[in-house]
C-alpha cells in the first residue's frame, strides 16, 4: 500500500505537500479562537480591551477575571441547575429509549411497524413551536424544571440508534431466559442491557450534549433567575452585556474592562467541562454518528 | 386477509405479546402527549386563539391567519431569507464536509489525520450561546476579523449590523463548528469502500484522479444522498435557535427567517394562533420538500430515506 516518494510522481508530491499545508491551515483556524479566547481570559484588562485582532499570548498577566467568575453565584448556581436538569433529563430519556428500541426491535410483534411509523413521523412533522409552548403552559410547567427535562428528552433518532444494536442480539438469549421464567423486564435489565452497553453508553453521551449545550427551552419556559440553566447565565453575561453584574467594584473604567475580560474567562470556564470529557467520549460519538447516520 | 382473520390475529398476538406492549406504553405516551397533542394544537392556526378560551371555545377563522400572513409586507422577505440561508446551508454543508473528509482520505500519516480530524471536530461540542458569542466577539471592531475588515474595507462597526454580511458570517460560522463533525460519516463512508477495487484501478493503469471519480465518489455518494435527504427535513429551520441569539432589527432584512417570525409573533408578541399558521405552513412546506426529495433520490440513484 505505502508507495515510496521515489515512485510517485512530481505532480503526486506536488499534491501530497499542498494537502498538508492546506489541513494544518483548516486545523490551526478550527482552534484559533479558543486560543484567542484562553490567551485573552489570562490578559491585563487594559491591555485588552485596547487590543485590536488576534490575542495569541495573554497580554500581561491576571486571573482577577477568573477570580470574580469564579466568586459569581449565578455562575454557580447556573452549573449547578444544569447539572440537576441534564441529570434528570438523561437518564429518563435513556430509560425510555431502551424501553422502546428493545420492545421495537423484536420480531413477530403485530403492531412494531406502525409504532415505529408513529415514532420517526415526528421527525419530520409536529406540531412545532407554538403548540407545544401553549400544552406546557397548560400543564403548568411555565418556570418550572419539568419543562426543561421532561420535553425533549428522547428522540427517535437515538432509539433508532440502539435498536439497530438491539437487532444484532440474538434471540436465542432471550429464548433460553424465558424458558428460565424471567419476565420481560427482567429479560431487558439483566441480559439485553448489559450486553448493549456500550450503545447505550453512545445514546446518554448525545442526550446529554445536547441537553447541556441547549438553551432555547430553558429560555421560553424558565422565568426566574435562580432556575436558569448555565447557558441561560451565559446569555445574559456574553449576549446581553450584563458582565458588570458580576464583576468589579471600582472606578468605571476599571469596572468596564473587568466586564470584558470576565467575558472569556466565562466561556472558558463554561467549555472545560465538555473539552475535558471530549478525549473520552470521541471514540463512542464517532461510532454513534455511524451507526446513526449510515446504517439508520 | 378477511376482517375475521385479522381481528383473530391481533387477539392472538395480545396474549403473546402484551407484555412488550405494556413495556413500550411509556414510550408511546410520550410520543402521544409532546409531540402529538401539539400536532392537535395546530388547530389554533384556524382560529383567533384565545389562551384563556382554549382551543376548544376560541372563534373560527379558518384560513384568515394564512391570508394575514401571505398579504403581509414580511411574506416575500421572510420566503427570500429562509430558502436563501437554506440553500447555502445545503450547498456548504455538504461541499465543506465532503471536502475535507476527501482530502483527509489522501493522507498516509495516521498521526496527522488524526490531529486535524480531532482539531476540526472540536467546535462541535460549544455551545450555541458560546459559539454566538464568539462571533459577536470575533466580528467586533476590536476582534481579529472585525479588525481585519476595518483595516481592509473600512468597516468600523460590528460586522453583525450589517445587513450584507450576515448570510456569510451564518455559512462561515456553520462551517466551523459542523464541518469536522459531518466529515467523520464521510471518513466512515470512504473507509468502508473495498480496496480491491483501487488495486484493480492500479493495475488497470487509473490515476490518483480517475480512482476519486469512479471509485471514490460513487462509494460515499450512498451517504451523500442519505444525509442530504435527512438536512432536507431540517431545512426550512435554518438553525434559528442561533439566529435568534445573533441577530437585532436592523439586519431582519436579511436575517430574520420564517421560524424566528414565528417566535417572535408568538412567545414575545403573543399572537398565537397567527404564529401557529405561520408555523404550520413551513412545516408542511418542509414535509413536502423532504418526501420530494425522498421521491427524486428514488426515482435517479436507488438511494432512499424511506
Amino acid at each position: 500500500m505505502v508507495s515510496k516518494f521515489g515512485k510517485e510522481s512530481p505532480s503526486r508530491i506536488l499534491f501530497v505537500a499542498v494537502n498538508a499545508i492546506f489541513l494544518s491551515l483548516v486545523g490551526l483556524l478550527a482552534l484559533a479562537p479558543f486560543l484567542h479566547v484562553i490567551m485573552a481570559s489570562f490578559s491585563d484588562p487594559f491591555q485588552l480591551i485596547a487590543n485590536k485582532g488576534l490575542i495569541w499570548r495573554p497580554l500581561g498577566f491576571t486571573t482577577i477575571g477568573y477570580e470574580k467568575v469564579f466568586q459569581s453565584v449565578e455562575i454557580w448556581r447556573g452549573y449547578l441547575n444544569t447539572i440537576l436538569y441534564t441529570t434528570a433529563s438523561v437518564a429518563l430519556g435513556s430509560l425510555l429509549t431502551i424501553l422502546g428500541a428493545y420492545v421495537l426491535s423484536r420480531k413477530g410483534l403485530y403492531w412494531s411497524n406502525k409504532a415505529m411509523f408513529f415514532i420517526t413521523f415526528t421527525m419530520i412533522f409536529n406540531g412545532g413551536l407554538i403548540p407545544t409552548y401553549i400544552l406546557i403552559a397548560n400543564l403548568g410547567w411555565i418556570d418550572s424544571p419539568l419543562a426543561v427535562i421532561i420535553p425533549n428528552c428522547m428522540s427517535a433518532f437515538n432509539l433508532i440508534i440502539l435498536r439497530t444494536y438491539f437487532y444484532t442480539i440474538p434471540d436465542s438469549l432471550e429464548e433460553s431466559a424465558n424458558l428460565d421464567g424471567a419476565s420481560r423486564l427482567q429479560v431487558l435489565f439483566r441480559i439485553m442491557v448489559p450486553l448493549a452497553k456500550s450503545s447505550i453508553a453512545v445514546v446518554a453521551l448525545f442526550y446529554t450534549v445536547a441537553q447541556w449545550n441547549s438553551y432555547f427551552q430553558a429560555m421560553i419556559y424558565l422565568r426566574s433567575p435562580k432556575l436558569y440553566t448555565l447557558q441561560l447565565v451565559l446569555r445574559e453575561i456574553l449576549l446581553k452585556n450584563t458582565a458588570t453584574s458580576v464583576g468589579a467594584s471600582g472606578p468605571s473604567a476599571f469596572v468596564l474592562a473587568v466586564a470584558e475580560l470576565i467575558k472569556y474567562c466565562v466561556i472558558i470556564v463554561s467549555i472545560i467541562p465538555m473539552l475535558a470529557a471530549y478525549p473520552f467520549i470521541q471514540r463512542y460519538f464517532v461510532s454513534g454518528i455511524m451507526v446513526g447516520a449510515v446504517k439508520g | 386477509m378477511t376482517p375475521r382473520l385479522k381481528e383473530g390475529k391481533i387477539r392472538h398476538d395480545w396474549r403473546r405479546n402484551y407484555s412488550y406492549y405494556l413495556i413500550l406504553l411509556p414510550v408511546l405516551l410520550y410520543y402521544f402527549i409532546f409531540l402529538y397533542i401539539p400536532m392537535g394544537g395546530l388547530l389554533m392556526a384556524f382560529e383567533r386563539f384565545n389562551a384563556a378560551k382554549g382551543i376548544f371555545h376560541s372563534p373560527w377563522i379558518w384560513f384568515g391567519n394564512f391570508a394575514t400572513f401571505f398579504k403581509s409586507y414580511y411574506f416575500w422577505r421572510l420566503i427570500r431569507n429562509t430558502v436563501v440561508l437554506s440553500l447555502l446551508g445545503l450547498f456548504f454543508g455538504v461541499v465543506s464536509p465532503v471536502g475535507l473528509a476527501l482530502l483527509l482520505n489522501e493522507v498516509k500519516n495516521r498521526y496527522f489525520k488524526k490531529t486535524i480530524q480531532t482539531a476540526t471536530y472540536i467546535p462541535y461540542f460549544i455551545s450555541l450561546v458560546v459559539a454566538a458569542s464568539l462571533i459577536k466577539i470575533f466580528v467586533a471592531p476590536e476582534g481579529p476579523i472585525g479588525a481585519l475588515f476595518n483595516s481592509l474595507f473600512g468597516l468600523d462597526k460590528n460586522l453583525l449590523t450589517y445587513v450584507d454580511l450576515f448570510r456569510p458570517i451564518m455559512v462561515v460560522s456553520d462551517m466551523w463548528t459542523m464541518t469536522g463533525y459531518i466529515a467523520v460519516i464521510y471518513l466512515a463512508a470512504l473507509s468502508g469502500i473495498d480496496h480491491e477495487q483501487y488495486e484493480a484501478a492500479r493495475i488497470d493503469g487509473a490515476g490518483h484522479w480517475k480512482q476519486l471519480v469512479h471509485i471514490t465518489i460513487p462509494g460515499i455518494a450512498p451517504t451523500v444522498i442519505v444525509l442530504f435527504i435527512m438536512r432536507t427535513g431540517q431545512l426550512l429551520n435554518v438553525g434559528y435557535e442561533k439566529i435568534i441569539l445573533l441577530y437585532s432589527p436592523g439586519i431582519y432584512e436579511t436575517a430574520d427567517v420564517i421560524s424566528t417570525f414565528v417566535y417572535r409573533k408568538g412567545l414575545i408578541e403573543l399572537q398565537y394562533g397567527y404564529s401557529a399558521a405561520v408555523g404550520l405552513f413551513n412545516a408542511v412546506v418542509g414535509l413536502l420538500l423532504i418526501i420530494g426529495t425522498n421521491w427524486l433520490a428514488k426515482r435517479y440513484s436507488e438511494t432512499r430515506l424511506f
